[in-house]
């Protein structure tokens, strides 16, 4: 395997400089037209399910979350002022507590 | 982890398609609870991070448009991490496997090439508003190969483990990009004296209104340093749109977080930029190796910047079994951050002895080197491979982790546990 590199030492050597000026013929690009996918995952029913679906899901998906590793329910209070105060999220004033409350039940550090 | 926690449900979905969304829509749909969704994908195979503590499993999705198995990290906006294997192949990356990292939810999904421009304006002479046909026939067109790093990549195996995108080793990958010179469109727009930063800004924008458009920004003199260019295609191909199509800048020796994805504009400044994403996100303590002690307070915090050295064993996981007496290939794939790679060493003791591993063909100072050798281990038991990258400027990879509280600039020595039988 690792032999069979060296003939593309003698290829490529002009490419180990930083920036080369390549031919002259331009590159061709095509339009693109996808759909992503969504998740439509939810977060476990438990107290404050309702309060971390409603205010949480339309900047980003559960995954996200649920991939954390467990914290404390400071770093946890910290994430939710975070999202609030530097991502504008529209969290109801009275949604904070109990989505702090629901991380720190499911997520929090034991 | 509880069992709870299963598997991120991918779906197809109505509401994300192209330009057609709009923020009311997107949080009105929320708010009552579910997307308008109909065709469920469930994701065909789990992987297991080894991150500390857990939780590890991710699905394994091959459900984005031009990408092949990918790790889930997040649907939404999308967090696809390259499954570590791919790195044994070579050192480009796959594009349809190279990773994805986007901050914002609102990602345009159509882009036609015959209505988008790049506009090129603030502190300049002349405004510049470039088709892509002046971009493709009318500027001289460069190459580089340089490695993309996400500055928290391997944020999971933090200790004590921090908040983020939880990425194992795989928010990383190299490509050879083509594409233009930065300096070439602001020395067309004609930059003005006084001019001390460049700031870019792509397509994607926040689901909530007022919440900070993604930008990052570079000094004039970097902007301009005849390196830093901006990219329409990798390894040969246009880019996949969750790479950035059509255009993405390119830093090489930076961390991604400034290689602007579907960059529609650059604006030359007359003042630092304050934005959010600058000043605030994307900060490092001003430390060696960005390291504090978990707790510490009032530290100068300074912009993430230029990537520091690391090395990765690739064709043997951890945990595989060895014959003991006997030669073994060990191959992987290093980086020297910043500036080439000088050397990779390869530790079989814990470190007390180092010796070095031969270097595959250099294909770029900015991008992966491919190293291998033969090591024996000398009778059967447990041991441990540890690996180590100079670069030429004489920085190492660090024998003990970082910890900052972003889970940035992991650079410590890796290692890989292996049983000889």
């Amino acid at each position: 395997m690792f032999r069979s590199l060296l003939p593309i030492v003698i290829v490529l050597d002009v490419v180990s400089m930083p920036l080369v000026a390549r031919a002259a013929t331009a590159f061709e690009l095509k339009s693109v037209k996808i759909d992503l996918p969504d998740s439509n995952r939810m977060f476990p029913d438990g107290p404050g399910s309702d309060a971390i679906n409603n205010n949480c899901l339309a900047c980003h998906s559960a995954g996200m979350v649920l991939n954390q590793p467990d914290l404390s329910k400071q770093a946890w209070a910290a994430e939710v002022n975070k999202m609030i105060d530097n991502y504008k999220a529209p969290i109801a004033p009275e949604d904070v507590g109990a989505i702090v409350e629901y991380l720190s039940k499911f997520k929090g550090a034991k | 982890m509880t069992g709870i926690f299963q598997e991120d449900e991918i779906v197809q979905t109505n509401i994300l398609h192209h330009h057609l969304v709009t923020r009311r829509q997107l949080l009105g749909a929320a708010a009552v609870g579910g997307l308008a969704l109909s065709k469920a994908a469930w994701a065909e195979t789990m992987t297991e991070l080894p991150l500390p503590g857990g939780p590890g499993a991710r699905p394994i999705t091959t459900d984005f448009p031009q990408k092949g198995p990918m790790i889930l990290q997040r649907t939404r906006p999308p967090l696809l991490e390259t499954p570590f294997d791919v790195f044994d192949k070579g050192v480009f990356t796959p594009t349809d496997q190279f990773y994805v990292r986007w901050h914002w939810a609102l990602i345009p999904t159509d882009i036609d090439i015959g209505k988008f421009s790049l506009t090129v304006r603030g502190h300049v002479n002349q405004t510049l508003s470039l088709s892509l046909n002046d971009i493709l026939h009318g500027l001289p067109s460069v190459q580089i190969s340089a490695v993309n790093q996400c500055s928290g990549n391997s944020r999971g195996f933090f200790e004590p483990r921090v908040s983020g995108g939880q990425w194992a080793n795989g928010a990383m990958g190299n490509a050879l990009w083509t594409g233009f010179r930065l300096k070439d469109v602001l020395d067309k727009a004609g930059v003005k004296p006084g001019a001390v930063q460049v700031r870019f800004k792509g397509m994607e924008e926040p689901v909530v209104a007022d919440a900070p458009h993604f930008m990052k920004s570079l000094d004039i003199d970097h902007a301009r340093d005849g390196e830093v260019m901006v990219a329409y295609a990798m390894n040969g191909e246009q880019l996949p749109l969750v790479n950035g199509f059509p255009l993405r800048l390119v830093v090489p020796g930076w961390y991604a977080t400034y290689w602007v994805k579907m960059l529609n504009d650059i604006e030359v400044l007359d003042q630092p930029d304050t934005n959010y994403w600058t000043k605030v996100a994307y900060t490092i303590p001003d430390t060696p190796h960005a390291n504090i002690t978990p707790g510490e307070t009032g530290v100068k915090m300074v912009p993430i910047n230029k990537m520091v050295p690391r090395s990765f064993v690739t064709n043997i996981p951890s945990g595989q079994k060895v014959k003991a007496a006997a030669p073994t290939t060990l191959r992987g794939i290093a980086f020297g951050g910043d500036c080439a790679v000088a050397a990779v060493d390869y530790s079989i003791d814990r470190g007390q002895s180092w010796r070095q591993a031969q270097l595959g063909a250099d294909q770029g100072k900015y991008g992966f080197r491919q190293w291998q050798t033969q090591f024996t281990l000398p009778s059967p038991g447990n041991y441990t491979v540890l690996t180590r990258c100079t670069n030429v400027d004489g920085v190492a990879q660090p024998a003990t982790p970082n910890w900052n509280p972003a889970g940035f600039m992991r650079n410590v020595v890796e290692s890989v546990d292996v049983t000889a039988v």
